[in-house]
């Protein structure tokens, strides 16, 4: 790690500017992820530099663009909490957000950073699904449902900087976790639901948060007790250390049940 | 070169920025209170302050903290401290100087918290030893 260039660009131009042109880099914001893998050396390919985009102003705050809400990709989980304007119009994400690690953990996580490192228990992301969220880059807007594109792979280039979320105001969604306790729990499954348009959005039952289509066309016709039952077939979750694919298929039942009844 | 404020003083440092900051106070500046436990974001044993946020030290590359103001248990000067004395609150040590800045976080912003805020303060910081009880009762002690 020690080996590893340590790059802080002075603003937004500046850090495209070195995303393109510094090989092996890889941009850092609050680290809950990014420091972990450095430390662990486990990050393929090997980075050979570290792009700082925490402190960048252009990747701050939360404020109206184009009859939209956008977050900037570095904004911490507790700038998102604290937002007027997104506990007002996204409350599921800001009950997204409170669940995530802790208060460690929360004043360091960003939205750019749950995109890029893009597990399938990212517990923003069937939020972002949900809400048919837009991520802006340095150089296009991204459709939220096109940007997974494998387990831990999106549609971002190498060189490509997340640099902002945006959300409609109007939509009306919820969202539950499932961990092992309420702090520090890397969720067995999460989801968020959206009755109008009709999005049910699942993370940690597939290589990838993904969106529920046979579930999402039952309800899309009105079919509460046909989203349920078809949704067990949207999903693939796996055995591993922290649930069963058969405890995920019936909590995801279940769960969905809840949120549909609300 | 990373400059910052350590515990008060201005100190700067001269190595590589994508080492962590838990690394180089211990290392580098000797500052040893603060803990290494799991390395990965979940037991809070290296929490410290960065600019009044509680965050874990094993997270943050320390050019990150150029400019900012670094506060580590070697700085902290709080009734917690006694308090965490007389409850019993402290057994192995190891958690103890993360739970005591986070539980010093939660006092400078509710001066009488719950016994719930104090859980949820509290909850990046894990301890294997006492149960928590104690903590809880010794934080609890200092709300005015």
């Amino acid at each position: 790690m020690r080996d590893v260039t340590y790059l802080r660009p002075k603003d937004l131009q500046d850090a495209v500017q070195l995303s393109r042109t510094t090989p092996g880099c890889r941009p850092l914001a609050g680290g809950t992820d990014l420091m972990v893998m450095l430390h662990a050396r486990t990050l393929r390919p090997a980075p050979r530099a570290i792009l700082d985009v925490w402190s960048l102003s252009e990747l701050k705050g939360v404020r109206r663009v184009d009859g939209m809400l956008e977050i900037g990709a570095a904004e911490s989980y507790t700038g998102i909490i604290r937002s007027a304007e997104a506990q007002q119009h996204l409350p599921a994400l800001v009950a997204a957000a409170r669940t995530i690690g802790a208060a460690q953990i929360q004043n360091r996580g960003t939205l750019g950073g749950n995109l890029a490192n893009a597990s399938p228990a990212g517990d923003t992301l069937p939020v972002l699904l949900a809400y048919d969220a837009v991520v802006v880059t340095d150089r296009r807007s991204i459709a939220i449902d096109r940007f997974f594109t494998g387990y831990r792979h999106t549609a971002l280039q190498s060189d490509e900087l997340i640099t902002a979320v945006r959300f409609p105001l109007d939509r009306q969604v919820v969202f539950r976790k499932v961990g092992t306790r309420a702090a520090q729990a890397i969720s067995k499954v999460v989801i968020a639901v959206c009755r109008q348009p009709a999005r049910v959005a699942i993370g940690s039952v597939a290589e990838v948060p993904l969106r529920a289509s046979g579930a999402e066309a039952a309800l899309a016709s009105g079919d509460v007790a046909g989203a349920i039952a078809a949704v067990t077939a949207d999903i693939r979750p796996i055995d591993d250390v922290r649930s069963t694919a058969t405890y995920r298929q019936a909590v995801t039942q279940n769960v969905l049940r809840e949120l549909l009844r609300q | 070169m990373v400059q910052f404020t350590l515990n008060g003083r201005r100190v700067s440092f001269e190595g590589s920025g994508s080492r962590r900051l838990l690394d180089v106070l211990r290392e580098d500046f000797r500052a040893t209170g603060t803990k290494e436990g799991c390395g990965e974001g979940e037991c809070g044993a290296c929490s410290v302050l960065i600019d009044g946020d509680v965050v874990d030290s094993c997270l943050v590359a320390v050019g990150q903290v150029e400019g900012r103001d670094v506060l580590t248990i070697e700085g902290l000067s709080s009734p917690l401290q006694q308090a965490f004395i007389e409850h019993g609150a402290a057994q192995c040590g190891i958690c103890t100087p993360g739970m005591l800045l986070a539980a010093h976080v939660l006092l400078q912003r509710t001066t009488r918290p719950s016994a719930d805020d104090v859980r949820e303060a509290l909850a990046g910081n894990l301890c294997r030893c006492t149960g928590y009880t104690k903590i809880i009762e010794a934080v609890l002690s200092c709300g005015t």
